[in-house]
């Protein structure tokens, strides 16, 4: 037996990468799409383009912040044709690095211009809002503070969760200094921590916390409490409450596209923007992910009041970006 | 007497082929070094920058101090289950010795997740909070390392004469005893090996350390990538953790000397006549369970109840099984190929040990210290350069996992021809046949464990890799480690649970094979 175990090692590889690979040949006339948008969120809308548009797809799936990186290692060479991020900084970052083809006006006329790229770089397909999820049982929506920055009085002690090493909280925590400067979000967060806050790993873990009664608050993006209403029924016990006009505690940040400069399927590329500024694209995000669609005509998700009644904090997304800022203050806070 | 303690080792010069082949491999794996120099020649202003900050230091204090611990601890570990499970008579020793070895299927991030569900804040087990930070990453880093150390100082205490040691409890002295003063100095090698690999999983993990908040190197490597897109801090950073593996390498080679120790003869091993546990058969029993629960048991558990929601949502067999063959696919073509390039330099290291088989061995080392991110990009840089055909191709999949893992093959390697005696394949020459009949006929068969040590060690860690596969892979290119990401991101950690399921299944019979392998 000894002596025929490393051939057979090395010999029964081989053969299932035969088999393996048989069923993956490519496409050179599909468009290449670098995803940071989870396949099982976006994979079905994908899928609908490739149909209506005739236009093959090939949909690299991947966290968005490394695929972004990639497409910088790759510069000139990549073999991508559009990169569809989950977040302004990724996007901001490829723009920065002047990888991006400029997106016609007729896609960025379609979206709000807190939404897009200044220069047109990219553009932004859906958004979310940071909410403070809330256990209806025991709370009704007036309540709840019109601030984030209420969250540390001892009304709240030991009550709020957050998940401090979640992307769209760090992303929060970005434009809460940009707004209220750097001391101001330092304080927040040592008072948070004084106030008793709980730490959760997930935004998930948050809302299944606040539905088991074991906290009363949550700093959440909305549409975790919308899938589960979705799922769980109307009665569902938690629900979402926006802090006032201009409170970082209800920045909505975007997922996008960009097209890249070093593709030679522009057009195509441009097919699948338009795409997804279009009707049912929209509907799509509003209906299936529960997130806001951003560009003209389509009605926000039930549940939620429309995006055009939440001021933003004045903050360009692009300027998201400065996350290592951000993780420094949270580290030195010690909540992380 | 059947050893020869410190058997002077002659320096021949190498045969020119062997060198050239050696450089060829090392070369191989010298590509994210010449990336790293790119980055940062481009902008040596801000590499500077990034480094010479208060911070460095202090990261550079906590990522060895939390590496020294756990390959301390692993050894310790791993030394202890080696000598129950090969030479005692302890009950169902076969079993255990599968057993003890399975933790190291579980991926890390898993680990380091299940921990903080049982023993985190609103833990099922205990709530505490020592888990987050030091405490928490040495545990689960040791949990799941100490395999790399039992691996390679379990071939070796096989392959070891018992003669001394028999001696030895012959006069009178008590087995422990015998086994710290007798065995142990003759698996320095061996140990010295695994130690290494576990000091430099140690600071290239990325999942455990960020699951466990624990601020290591690494985690800030991956934050200067994936929270401001700065590349030159991140190469710099991950150029100096470069620079901290050769300091360790060379300290270890220092440490283990001139210890290649070789025994003359017989050819083969003869079986140990086991010790007798006698009263400690029980605290044995009861040692090898807990490490078997803690580190097995109970994060298998977990997962299979994580996956009953799963299962009865009808998951989508097809696609997961096909992903399980991609996966046993990747990683069999990795070990084999790990094998083929690690053999000049494990050759050169072991029977031409000189400066340049020290250099060869240092730059093969320093891959597995480099976050899988760095490597993955390093490749994504040079491979859409230099080879645009290969870009995005298994191939190039393989490539990096090679460059990426090639310490684990080489390791087991080196010290398997080390325990190859000179003598027996001498006498073979002397006999009339060829080198290459002599190597064919006796060196490779006897160090034929080893290898399979290696081999095994780059097949279940590559099977679990994740940013080498998922930014290299061809697109579409599904494994179970992919798919435990993919599912894990979009929801709960928990929906990943099936296929963690089956990435421990697949890593299952290469175990087994060495398990049966080893008798």
């Amino acid at each position: 037996m000894r002596k025929y175990l490393l051939p057979l090692l090395l010999v029964l590889p081989l053969a299932t990468t035969v088999a393996a690979c048989g069923d993956d040949e490519g496409n050179p006339n599909a468009l290449t799409v670098y995803s940071g948008r989870n396949e099982d969120l976006v994979g079905p809308l994908l899928e609908r383009f490739e149909k209506e548009s005739g236009v093959d797809l090939e949909v690299r799936y991947a966290d968005t912040a490394e695929l972004a990186a990639t497409i910088r290692e790759e510069g000139a060479n990549s073999p991508a044709d559009v990169f569809f991020g989950q977040d302004a900084g990724a996007l901001g970052a490829l723009a920065k690095e002047q990888l991006t083809a400029p997106l016609a006006q007729s896609q960025l006329g379609k979206v709000d211009e807190r939404f897009r790229s200044p220069a047109g770089a990219w553009v932004g397909t859906s958004a979310r809002a940071r909410v403070i999820a809330y256990d209806s049982r025991e709370y009704q929506d007036a309540d709840l503070p019109q601030s984030v920055f209420d969250l540390t009085q001892p009304a709240w002690k030991g009550k709020v969760g957050w998940a401090p090493t979640n992307g769209s909280f760090q992303a929060f925590v970005t434009a809460m200094r940009k707004i209220a400067g750097e001391d101001r979000a330092k304080a927040w967060l040592e008072g948070m921590r004084a106030n008793g806050v709980k730490t959760f790993d997930s935004n998930i873990a948050i809302r299944d916390a606040i539905a088991a009664g074991e906290i009363d608050l949550g700093l959440i993006n909305h549409y975790y409490v919308l899938e589960a209403k979705a799922q769980e029924g109307d009665d569902y016990p938690v629900d979402v409450h926006f802090t006032k006009a201009g409170d970082p505690g209800s920045l909505v940040n975007v997922a996008g596209v960009a097209v890249l400069k070093s593709s030679e399927k522009q057009a195509d590329a441009a097919k699948l923007v338009d795409f997804l500024l279009a009707t049912e694209a929209q509907k799509f995000f509003a209906e299936e992910t529960k997130e806001y669609p951003v560009a003209d005509g389509v009605a926000a998700p039930a549940g939620v009041p429309p995006l055009a009644d939440l001021e933003q904090p004045d903050i360009d997304l692009s300027d998201l970006d400065d996350l290592a800022g951000t993780l420094e203050l949270i580290e030195s806070s010690g909540a992380l | 007497m059947g050893l020869a303690l410190a058997t002077p080792l002659r320096r021949r010069i190498p045969p020119p082929a062997l060198t050239l082949a050696g450089a060829a491999c090392a070369a191989v794996v010298a590509v994210p070094l010449v990336y790293l120099a790119i980055v940062i020649g481009d902008h040596p202003d801000a590499a500077w920058e990034a480094l010479w900050r208060e911070r460095t230091a202090r990261l550079i204090g906590r990522s060895l101090l939390l590496a020294a611990a756990v390959s301390l601890s692993a050894s310790v570990l791993a030394l202890t289950l080696a000598w129950l499970t090969v030479r005692t008579d302890l009950p169902g020793r076969r079993l255990w010795s599968v057993l003890v070895v399975l933790p190291f299927v579980i991926p890390s991030y898993i680990g380091a997740y299940l921990f903080v569900s049982a023993l985190g804040p609103g833990g099922v087990i205990a709530q505490t909070s020592w888990i987050f930070g030091f405490w928490g990453a040495w545990l689960v880093l040791t949990l799941f390392t100490y395999p790399l150390v039992l691996l390679p100082v379990r071939a070796a205490l096989r392959r070891l004469d018992p003669a001394l040691e028999e001696a030895a409890r012959g006069m009178g002295r008590r087995p422990f005893v015998v086994f710290a003063t007798v065995v142990v100095p003759q698996l320095i090698p061996a140990l010295g090996a695994g130690a290494l690999l576990a000091i430099a999983y140690s600071l290239a993990d990325f999942g455990a350390v960020s699951i466990l908040r624990f601020d290591s190197f690494t985690r800030v490597i991956y934050q200067s990538y994936k929270a401001s897109f700065d590349r030159t801090g991140a190469a710099a950073l991950a150029a100096l953790l470069v620079v901290v593996i050769v300091l360790v390498v060379i300290a270890e080679r220092r440490i283990r000397g001139d210890r290649g120790r070789t025994r003359v003869s017989p050819g083969v091993a003869r079986a140990a006549t086991p010790v007798a546990l006698g009263r400690w058969t029980v605290p044995a029993l009861l040692f090898c369970g807990l490490v078997v629960a803690v580190a097995l048991v109970i994060p298998v558990a977990t997962l299979i109840v994580w996956s009953g929601r799963a299962f009865a949502g009808d998951p989508d067999w097809g696609r997961l099984l096909a992903a399980a063959g991609r996966s046993l696919a990747t990683a069999g073509l990795a070990a084999g190929a790990a094998v083929l390039v690690a053999l000049p330099i494990a050759l050169l290291s072991a029977r031409h040990p000189g400066r340049i088989s020290r250099v060869l061995d240092t730059v093969a080392q320093t891959g597995y210290v480099l976050p899988g991110l760095v490597v993955a990009l390093a490749l994504v840089f040079v491979g859409t350069r230099v080879a645009p055909w290969a870009y995005q191709t298994l191939g190039i999949v393989v490539f990096a996992l090679v460059v990426h893992f090639l310490p684990l093959a080489l390791g087991s390697m080196r010290t398997a021809l080390l325990q190859v005696p000179r003598s027996v394949e001498e006498a073979g020459r002397n006999a009339g046949r060829g080198p290459l009949a002599v190597w064919a006929t006796i060196t490779a068969p006897l160090a034929m464990g080893g290898t399979l040590a290696g081999a095994a060690l780059v097949f279940l860690t590559t099977v679990k890799e994740l940013p080498t596969l998922i930014l290299l892979a061809p697109t579409g290119y599904e494994t179970l480690a992919t798919r435990i990401w993919s599912q894990s991101t979009v929801s709960a950690f928990e929906a990943g649970a099936l296929p963690a399921l089956l990435l421990l299944a697949v890593s299952a019979p290469p175990l087994f094979l060495l398990a049966a392998k080893e008798r």
